[in-house]
Order: C-alpha cells, then structure tokens, then sequence
C-alpha cells in the first residue's frame, strides 16, 4: 500500500505557506485542488501556515542583531580592560594559568544578547500553573545580573505559557481526592530503581491503563519525561543504527561536555530530549536531519549547522527523509559502507515551537516501504489533539500497529510528571530490562502516578462522567478561535490549524523584550522564544491555548494583544482572513472545478 | 490636546526606531552613544546629499541634452 511521495504529494490538499500559494486569488492562506481526493492518506483537511515575512522585516531584525552584537563586543573589550566590573562566572586568581573552566566566546551570546532582557524568563510563579497564577514580583537593579523580590505577588495573571492542554493542572479538592488517598497510603518517595525495589503496583496499574488507552500490547513508565526520551533511546539505538530526525529545529545547546562529540547540534523536530539522548549514544550511530540530505555530501553530520530553509523545506521534508533512507540503505555506514543494523526515523507529534503536526501518514508509508522503525514522540499531542485525546494517531485515524514506538509524557495534557514508552509487549519487555532508566532512575512517585490515572480515567470516560471528552472538545473549540482571531487580526502565525501551540512571530530582537513585559503589565504571562531555541531571524512569543480557558479570558488576551500588535507593529500578514468564518468554512468543503 | 497627541505620536516613532534598530535592550549610556553616532552618521549623509546631488544631476542633465543636442532632427539612434 505504500505510494511513491511525489505522486502523494499531488493528490493531498496540503495547505503551506509558502509563497507561491498565498497568491491564490480566492483563498489566501492555503491552496485547493478538487476538494480531497478518495484515496488519498488523508481524511481530512490538513492546514499548516508558515507565511514569509515581508523584507523589510528580516533586514530590520539583522540591522537589530548587529547593533546588539557590536554593543556586545564594546562591553566585553571594557570587561577584559578592567574598565567595568566583570560579573561572570571566573576562575580564581591563582587557576588562570589552568586550562579554562569558563569558554567565554561561547557565551557571548549569553551574556551579552539574553542577559539584557533575562527577565522574562525563569519569572517564579506561586500558585498552581492553571489558567491563571501568581506571580512573584521580581526587580532588577544592575539590568538583569541580579534579581531581588520586592515581595508582592502579582494576582491572577492569565497563563498563556503552560502546557496544561486539559486542564488538568487543578487544586479542586473533589478532584484530587484519589491522589490524597494514595498519598497517605504511599508517602511520596520511593527511593528505589525499577529493576530494584521500585515497581509498585500503581506502575502496574498505571501500565496497564496507559496500554489500553493507546490502543497497543504494553506500556512502560518512567518518572521523568526528558528522562524517558535521553534514556529509551541509547537502549534502542545502538552501535551501528541510523536515526534520521525529521525536521530542523535549534535547541539550546547546553552541553558544553559533549562537545567532544558533536560540537553544536541542530535539529528540527527533535526534542531536547531526544537529542541528548542521540548524542549520548553518538559514539557509533550516526544523526542526520531530513532537509540537510537534499544538500550535503556523504559525511558524518554530527558537528555540522544546516541551514533551515524553512518554507521551502517544507514542501520537500518528506522527498528528503525518502532520499535519506534510500541513501542510508544503499550506501551503508559512512567508512566501512556495511549495511545499517536498524533505522529508527524520529518524529514529534507536535512541534512545540512551530506548532506543526507531523505528517504521519506519509511517514508510515516511507517506513513500510523501505523497512525502518518510526518513533513518535508525542508529548505535547497526546490529550491535545485526536478526537478523544489519543494523539496524532487518532487525528490521523491511524492505527497504533503502524508506529513500532510510541512515547510520550505525562507532563502537558495530564498534569502530572513522567513519561511512557508503549508499543507490543516484546518492545516494552526488552526497554524494562535494557533502558538505563530502568536501572538507574527512581521511578514515578505513587501521588502522581494516581494523578495520571485518575487523568486518564476521566479522559477516557471510565469516571462515569463525560468530563474527559468536554475537555477535549472544549480545546479544540479554544484553539480553533484563537488561532482564527490571530489570523484575522493580521499577526503571522505558523502551524497547523488544529494543533493548541500558537507561536505568534515577533522577528526583531527588540520587540522580544518588549512584547513580553508590556504583556506583563497587562497582567498575562506569555513565553517569548528567540535564538538560539529558534532560527535567528524567528523569534516568537508561543502560547500554549487550554481546555481551562474560558472565552473571557481568550478575549482579554486576544484584546491585549490587538492593542499590543498596533502598538508594536507585529501586524506583519499579507493575508488577513476575511472577517466571516462561517462563510469560509461553507466554501472550503464545496469542490472546486 | 492636538500638542499632547503630536507629542505621543513623536514618542511613538521614537519607540519604534528603538524597537527596530533594538537599542531598547541598551542601558542608557549604550542608547545615548548609539543616537549620537547614527544622528552623526545621518547628519553627514544628508549633508553630502545638500552637497553634491544637486550639481550630480545638473552635470548629467548637461551629459544627456549634449548627445540629444548635438542632433537636432533626430537622425541618430537615441540611447547607446
């Protein structure tokens, strides 16, 4: 059943951004061609937006880089000539002969760029991270080196940064009546491994729950969800195997210890995570991103920066990961060209900083077809998307036989911590006795395994309620607004229709700083992003839309960020939708000849 | 009240040309140096311009009306 791409590329109504299609005179934003053809893998329509900003818009945010950059380098010449106090991190006096504990170069960036607007992250909160919290109020005299709490709380800030998709980040006592039981029952620690004394039989139970919800043989659970990816995929990807990660996407490189190894390394699609998980086990296998295979020779890829082309890339993801694979098998390893032993293909369901869906279909045809392993990391899709919150898989309407390895994490939709591995019994078998969380971590604490369970009973009706699905529902009715209302205020949003991560594009490195506390005064926390956890040129604020929204709230932020966007110039579309949805909606599903 | 709405509408302009060359994230010594070099800098390119255009465009406009001068009945080919 597997299709040649471009011939599935033809027949799919895909919508992109790239802008060659936004200049269809009837739909501005997407393309059509004959409704949605029968036998396509799609079964319904799939909307992704990553529109161009204007020129004007790229050379401003150079111009901006630039200034601060050639600021940066006067700060740092009046640093090294004792000219101003230094307030970094240094060696004592009697170790500077030593070899450098400090790389200062490398934190160029660091100190001069993310210091002076460093106040708009790591902002303590003091409440549960619902659709509103507390906010410690926080001062900076010295611009942003040091911090002190003036001791007032800011009450009642709405939340547009927290993964809590479902809601379920709650203090409602009737509904965390199980998880105080338990406990009482359990205490919170358990000061043991897995494999040692640490499976209790909430792990059991909680297994078998998380199986049965997914739809597959087993599952198995891990206490931490970053954990759960850098730990399963040493176990799974070992010496001789080949990873190819879809998309490109930075991550900030934190690891100055493994530099060793990989120098920086840029990814798209694939998490923290993951990458340190490929790293840690980069020894012998070999990470190649999709988009870079159109473009480099036969080497090794560790240690090197593509460059993200995005839009275009995108319409040439799958055609690249299709030559990666064809190269892979036919070529082998790079020096001794043995053939590779496995090839797992990584994806995310959702890409949490465009806001993207992964095109499953055509992965799983590409993976039938050339015979490799495809693991799908749905961390922030599992409860997000899908009719009953069962992921990608479900939005799709796929079934879960097809993906060989399904992770995810407990930490967005469900409110808890901790992460899953699932898939058949013999997969999950084999990660209990070889995953080095098995042997070495601590495993999930009993209150939030309860948490987890009673989150996934009520999504999954079995509570006696229909409160899982209304969350559900209600979601999707909260992303389809917002996201809606942002288009048509004229703010460049990118990804896809349906998926609640909004990353609303700022582009200049001023308007970063500036967006994010000017929100803050108006009493709504956002999350702003820039270099180096986006391309250089894309900053954006990313907001993560709840079930536990009301439409009060989506509108008094909706409202603030109008005002905001005209008074910062943020209104970069081309395409404003018109202002008549139902009207849209209606012609979208006639077929056009 | 016109004056105040002038006045807010010139502190905004300020505040986009601090947003779009990013010397908002400057501390105020940074910001005073950044606005001196660039009025300096823009200062000197309009000077230049007040300078030199003007007698750019009369010595091209004599250039030009020389080749079409020197035919009056516009046998030769225009333009090279």
């Amino acid at each position: 059943m597997s299709r040649d791409t471009t011939e599935l590329s033809s027949c799919l109504v895909l919508a992109k951004g790239s802008q060659d299609l936004l200049f269809s005179p009837v739909f501005p934003g997407f393309s059509q061609k004959n409704g949605i053809c029968n036998g396509t893998l799609y079964k319904k329509t799939f909307i992704e937006h990553f529109e161009q900003a204007p020129m004007y818009v790229a050379v401003f945010t150079f111009v901006g880089f630039a200034v601060g950059t050639i600021f940066g380098y006067l700060r740092d010449f009046m640093r090294a000539w004792g000219l101003e106090k230094r307030n970094i991190a240094e060696e004592r006096e009697q170790q500077k002969d030593f070899v450098p504990l400090y790389q200062d170069f490398e934190n160029f960036f660091n100190r001069n760029l993310y210091l002076r607007i460093r106040d708009n992250w790591n902002r303590p909160i003091c409440s549960v991270p619902g659709p509103q919290f507390d906010l410690m109020e926080r001062v900076t005299d010295d611009y942003n080196w040091t911090f002190r709490f003036t001791g007032r709380t800011i009450k009642n800030v709405i939340n547009m940064g927290s993964y809590n998709y479902l809601g379920f980040a709650e203090t409602d006592v009737n509904a965390l009546k199980t998880v105080t039981i338990e406990l009482e029952k359990y205490g919170t620690g358990i000061c043991s491994t897995r494999q040692e004394m640490g499976t209790l039989d909430k792990h059991i139970e909680l297994e078998k729950l998380v199986a049965t919800f997914l739809g597959v043989e087993d599952a198995m659970v891990f206490g931490m969800g970053f954990a759960t990816n850098s730990m399963n995929i040493p176990a799974l990807v070992g010496k001789c195997s080949l990873a190819p990660a879809e998309k490109l996407q930075k991550i900030r490189f934190m690891f100055n210890i493994y530099s060793l190894i990989g120098a920086v390394l840029y990814h798209r699609g694939v998490s923290v995570a993951a990458t340190l998980g490929l790293i840690l086990e980069s020894v012998d296998s070999l990470v190649q991103t999709f988009a870079e295979a159109m473009h480099v020779t036969q080497e090794p890829v560790i240690g090197k920066q593509p460059e993200p082309h995005y839009p275009e890339a995108l319409t040439h993801y799958m055609q690249s990961l299709e030559k990666l694979l064809r190269e892979a098998i036919i070529y082998g390893q790079p020096r001794t060209h043995r053939a590779w032993r496995k090839i797992i293909i990584l994806v995310e369901g959702i890409y949490s900083m465009e806001g993207s869906i992964v095109r499953l279909p055509e992965i799983v045809s590409l993976k039938n077809k050339y015979k490799a392993y495809l693991y799908l990391d749905e961390a922030h899709s599992i409860g997000a998307v899908g009719a009953t919150g069962r992921g990608v898989i479900e939005y799709f309407g796929m079934s879960p036989d097809d993906v060989d390895v399904l992770m995810g994490t407990f930490t967005k939709s469900f409110g808890a911590a901790g992460g899953y591995i699932a898939g058949r019994k013999d997969l999950v078998d084999f990660l209990r006795t070889h995953s080095h969380s098995a042997v070495y971590a601590t495993s999930m604490c009993p209150p939030v395994a309860e948490q987890i369970i009673r989150a996934m009973k009520c999504l999954m009706g079995l509570d006696g309620t229909t409160q899982g699905l209304q969350r559900v529902r209600q979601l999707e009715k909260n992303t389809r607004y917002f996201r809606r209302k942002l288009h048509e205020m004229g703010f460049i949003i990118y990804g896809n229709d349906d998926s609640p991560v909004v990353p609303l594009l700022l582009y200049m490195p001023g308007k970063i700083g500036a967006f994010a506390r000017r929100m803050l005064e108006k009493n709504i926390g956002v999350v702003v992003v820039g270099f180096p956890a986006t391309p250089i040129t894309e900053s954006r604020a990313r907001f993560c839309v709840s079930a536990a929204h009301t439409r009060e709230m989506l509108d008094t932020v909706l409202n603030a960020l109008d005002e905001l966007g005209d008074f910062l110039q943020l209104k970069y579309s081309r395409y404003s939708k018109s202002s008549h949805p139902e009207l849209y909606e209606e012609k979208m599903l006639e077929p056009e000849d | 009240m016109d004056v105040k709405r002038v006045r807010d509408y010139i502190h905004w302009l300020y505040y986009q040309y601090l947003l779009v060359t990013c010397s908002y994230v400057l501390e105020p010594w940074e910001q005073s140096m950044f606005h001196t070099i660039t009025v300096t800098v823009v200062a000197m390119v309009v000077y230049t311009a007040y300078v030199f255009v003007p007698i750019h465009v009369r010595l091209a406009l004599q250039f030009f009306s020389q080749i079409f001068g020197a035919q009056p009945d516009g046998a030769a080919p225009v333009g090279n």
